[in-house]
């Protein structure tokens, strides 16, 4: 008897050393990044680096000033929700209310797939046929802009919004649909004035994945939008906040106010996951709560 | 019985799969390598005939010129790869270069462009922005789309220090691999771009500078005007293991001349 109570300790021992390790890397990465970014941001001056324009690291009078990634991930993502959302969210009120089972489970099999296509193939195909594409569409001498950068970005946050979105009707009670229907309503009335908005808050939540995911995107967006620091304009090349540190993280030479400059870029936008983040969090929790 | 047994065996292949993660290192003499992506092709060719020869395995990470500085510098790796020379304050740090060899840096446009033949002051006005129409310069009448590496490559940092445009040019994609420069320009007419001679591809047509196509003869003998050093960076003061020490001295040996060459960069011998 002993030996066993001593065998599920050792156990539970076992299971609450994985659990923190988890914790452990959290802590340790934003310790980390408050660490190394801080020192940076202290000699450039909070301001000058958040609201400066100009961005040369390795100039011989170099500015380290990040407005435009700021701008451009705002941008960049914002343009992304603008036309993910929408398709993200018919598409998910379609495979939920609408499609029979195996238009359903075609649909959902091919998102899944959307979702594992890793973020270097979307780049790759948005450098041989989106760049050129838009170039050709638009008569701009590159296509490489924040444009391509939000198309890109668009589709690769779709699986996301769709799973969630669908997740989210899925759990509204058959009753309310019913009682629309019983009192007249049509199908379509119904999906969107009760099914909807009593779905509404998964939705939202689902909107602030696809934030959290265009945000942190970095490699695909590095190969689409041309990494030149200019301020964001449609059809010219930008730079956003996750591929200014991965463009010049590799070449810039240790302990150099430019490698630094670089970690407090990555603190910028750390800070800025963690807020989509809380706003995730409290958008599950007010779902959790009706 | 029968889960205990399943049980011990798991246990058992779980403590054999990390025992034989420990016993990798230690076992076999190696050489670690890191640094300039531009340098793999040539560390590679050199690391195969080396272990062919001796059985001492070389490893490459490809990281970048200053992450292989810095490996170098925290003792990370034996051998630190550079496609620049060192920066003041890095030797100051206590490291040294040598020369292992010579790269052209090829500018490149799309094949379909008419343009064959630029002086190393048009390249560099190009860049700075001075000229923006290929009709300027007698190609077509199309805006000129400038694609460069991202600040700190060491191509970048040879182009512009060579062509004098360091920090001015007017980039319009800064692209952070030669690889993708190469795609760029191959897909773009109207692009032009830089790139280690030693990969540019049949997909895209390298200029002549001021007369001199870029090639292995033109590089060595000078008169093509667009090249770097590849350098060798190493701890001052500080040996080398054995197997390190064998293998700086094979690739700076002349035995190496001819894998050098045939890598596609230029030996110094």
């Amino acid at each position: 008897m002993k030996k066993k109570q001593l065998f599920e300790n050792a156990v539970q021992a076992i299971f609450l050393l994985l659990g923190l390790v988890t914790v452990g890397c959290v802590l340790l990465i934003t310790v980390y990044l408050i660490v190394s970014g801080i020192p940076a941001i202290r000699e450039i001056g909070l301001f000058n680096f958040l609201f400066g324009k100009e961005w040369a690291s390795t100039a011989e009078e170099p500015k380290y000033g990040i407005l435009p990634f700021i701008l451009t991930s705002v941008y960049g993502t914002a343009g992304a929700i603008l036309i993910g959302v929408p398709v993200g969210f018919f598409t998910g009120v379609f495979v939920s209310k609408i499609a029979g089972k195996r238009t359903r489970a075609v649909i959902e099999s091919a998102v899944n797939l959307l979702a594992g296509i890793p973020s270097v193939v979307y780049g790759l195909v948005g450098m041989l046929v989106l760049v050129p594409g838009i170039s050709k569409i638009f008569h701009v001498p590159d296509g490489a802009s924040l444009l391509a950068a939000i198309f890109v970005l668009s589709v690769m946050i779709l699986p996301g919004i769709i799973k969630v979105s669908v997740t989210a009707l899925d759990a509204v009670p058959k009753e309310y649909e019913d009682a629309s229907l019983a009192l007249g309503a049509t199908p379509d009335e119904t999906f969107f004035r009760v099914s909807v908005p009593a779905a509404r808050s998964g939705i939202a939540a689902a909107v602030v994945l696809g934030v959290g995911r265009a945000v942190g995107e970095a490699m695909a967006v590095m190969m689409v939008a041309g990494n030149v620091a200019n301020m964001p304009s449609l059809f010219e090349s930008v730079r956003f906040l996750t591929t200014a540190v991965a463009s010049e993280m590799a070449y810039s030479s240790p302990g150099s106010l430019q490698r630094n400059a670089l970690f407090s870029i990555a603190l910028v936008l750390f800070l800025f996951i963690m807020l989509i983040n809380a706003t995730l969090n409290c958008f599950l929790k007010r779902n959790r709560e009706k | 019985m029968k889960t205990k047994m399943k049980k011990m065996l798991a246990v058992f292949a779980s403590l054999l799969l990390i025992a034989s993660a420990f016993t990798g290192c230690g076992q076999k003499q190696q050489v670690a390598t890191d640094g300039s992506t531009s340098m793999s092709k040539v560390i590679g060719s050199l690391g195969e005939t080396f272990e062919a020869d001796t059985g001492i395995s070389v490893t490459y990470n490809a990281t970048g010129s200053g992450a292989g500085i810095q490996a170098v510098l925290e003792g990370r790796c034996d051998i630190g790869l550079s496609s620049r020379k060192l920066k003041e304050e890095e030797k100051e740090q206590g490291l040294q270069e040598t020369v292992l060899a010579y790269d052209g840096i090829a500018v490149i446009v799309n094949p379909a462009n008419p343009v064959t033949d630029l002086t190393l002051e048009t390249v560099a006005r190009i860049y700075r922005g001075e000229i923006t129409n290929w009709n300027e310069i007698g190609g077509n009448d199309a805006k000129i789309v400038l694609i460069g590496r991202e600040a700190g490559s060491g191509t970048r940092d040879g182009f512009e220090s060579i062509t004098g445009t360091k920090d001015a040019c007017q980039y319009r994609q800064e692209l952070t691999a030669t690889g993708d420069v190469i795609t760029t320009v191959a897909s773009n007419q109207n692009a032009v771009g830089y790139a280690s001679l030693a990969s540019v591809k049949e997909t895209v047509k390298p200029l002549r500078i001021g007369g001199v196509a870029p090639s292995e003869a033109s590089v060595k003998d000078g008169s093509y005007a667009i090249q770097r050093p590849f350098v060798l960076v190493t701890k001052k003061g500080t040996a080398l293991s054995e197997s390190a020490q064998k293998f700086f001295d094979y690739a700076t040996s002349q035995k190496a001349d001819a894998i050098i060459s045939a890598a596609g960069v230029v030996p110094v011998h």
